[in-house]
């Protein structure tokens, strides 16, 4: 017997699916509509530019989630902003610098690093030491990278992945420097922490847009889209179902 | 596409274990369990692999010519010197994780000290980093929860209307925080769509 869960489940999966190879097939030039500014990503950008003109590094922090738990996408996001900032800065003097907090997000840091500079045909750009692991518990990975945004030149940090409210040490480290920091996080006492701390924070789902804000591809603005499409289906079924408990129907 | 053979591995990976959470099919779900105790063995040894590569990079700022790091050296010290304790004693001796939590528990509650103090000083100062009503919204709120946190307004509970605010008022977090994380996990199912279509991959291959 397939309960009514795994039916709406499925459902929303292959909706989701659906939309996102519809969208990106579709709609590559965006015809619908273009993407809401954002003030964070207009900051961002000029930041990348700056950092990039003056010599100076770019910090990208993955967070500490575990791979295998249900919040590692907030991480997968932070490694796709990771490749798209290596191919942004590849002309800089000083390539960028990744931290994590778990093992398997550092090797994965450090091949999305190596695969970026040899797409850009740069690969002895490539270091590996450039994307480490600073610690492998919440507060041992904030230790390990707050001495890397003081001692490393660096101008911009994007703080992207799953933390605790321990993350505003880190941001607050950043602002001692004078650096720029844009956070995202998708535990909401980071996002809170973030708020007081950073430059620039992302809340709620501003995670999972930031690669289609930095023009990562085609499937990321569509996977943005089918995003409100979801959203505009899930509202639609809470209204329903508060309808039909207020009818007392269910 | 650039090497298919690892995204045909991936994305088939990823619709076993997807179907398999789906749907109680006894030789999906077998094929599941495998594959995700294969994950957990693999991220067991990416953590070692990671490891080694924090004490490469300490052991270069150590050796370096130029900036030498000596706190990079006490870092290298006490690793070795937990290593070879927990190896020689193993990692469940009573004496040995006591002489670790004794030096891990103290130090991270200095650091949540130090967040507090953090955090405070940047409430203090955020109306000089962010203007406009969201700055405004988020400090009345923090404020009007730590009123409610502290007590004081419950001390007059037996009023049924003040009784019924409160219970209101308990209930806004609840309701931000779950538009939060409603958002949150359609971006996630995104995210790992991405990856099961092959489009996002964070593996070269």
């Amino acid at each position: 017997m397939i309960s009514f869960n795994t039916i709406a489940g499925l459902l929303v999966v292959l909706i989701g699916a659906a939309a996102i190879f519809l969208l990106a097939v579709f709609d590559r030039k965006q015809s619908t509509s273009p993407l809401r500014p954002i003030a964070g990503f207009q900051s961002l950008r000029r930041a990348i530019g700056l950092a990039v003109e003056d010599g100076k590094r770019l910090h990208v922090s993955i967070g500490s989630a575990n791979i295998l738990n249900p919040n590692s996408a907030s991480a997968l996001v932070g490694l796709s902003t990771l490749s798209r900032i290596a191919q942004l800065s590849m002309i800089s003097d000083r390539p960028p610098i990744a931290t994590s907090g778990e093992g398997s997000l550092a090797i994965l840091s450090q091949d999305t690093l190596r695969d970026a500079y040899r797409s850009g045909n740069a690969l002895e750009q490539y270091d590996p030491t450039r994307a480490r692991l600073a610690g492998v518990t919440p507060m041992s990975y904030i230790a390990g990278a707050i001495p890397i945004v003081h001692d490393e030149s660096i101008t911009a940090n994007l703080l992207v992945g799953s933390y605790g409210g321990e993350v505003a040490l880190l941001a607050d480290a950043i602002d001692q420097e004078n650096a720029f920091s844009l956070a995202a996080s998708d535990s909401l006492t980071a996002q809170a922490a973030m708020y007081a701390t950073a430059s620039e924070p992302l809340i709620g789902e501003e995670l999972f847009a930031i690669p289609a804000y930095l023009q990562a591809g085609p499937f990321y603005t569509a996977s943005l889209r089918a995003q409100d499409i979801l959203r505009w289906i899930v509202i639609a079924a809470i209204l329903v179902g508060s309808a039909l408990k207020l009818a007392a129907i269910i | 596409m650039r090497a298919p053979v690892a995204t045909a591995i991936a994305i088939a990976t990823g619709l076993i274990v997807l179907l398999g959470y789906f749907i109680q099919l006894a030789v999906l779900q077998n094929i599941r369990a495998i594959l995700l105790g294969w994950g957990v063995t693999l991220a067991g040894v990416a953590t070692l692999i990671g490891i080694i590569n924090l004490i490469i990079t300490h052991w270069r700022r150590v050796t370096a010519i130029r900036n030498r790091d000596l706190l990079s050296a006490l870092l290298i010290v006490s690793f070795l010197l937990t290593i070879t304790a927990g190896l020689v004693l193993g990692p469940s001796d009573a004496q040995f994780q006591h002489v670790v939590t004794s030096i891990q528990v103290p130090i991270e509650a200095s650091l949540m000290a130090v967040l507090a103090v953090s955090l405070a000083y940047a409430s203090l100062r955020l109306f000089q980093k962010r203007k406009g009503l969201v700055a405004v919204v988020f400090v009345t709120s923090a404020l009007l929860f730590l009123l409610v946190i502290s007590g004081i307004p419950a001390s007059g509970s037996e009023n049924q209307f003040m009784a019924s605010v409160l219970s209101a008022i308990n209930q806004l977090p609840v309701a931000g925080a779950r538009g939060i994380l409603l958002g949150i996990a359609l971006g996630s199912l995104a995210t790992g769509l991405r990856i099961l279509m092959g489009t996002d991959r964070p593996y070269s291959g």
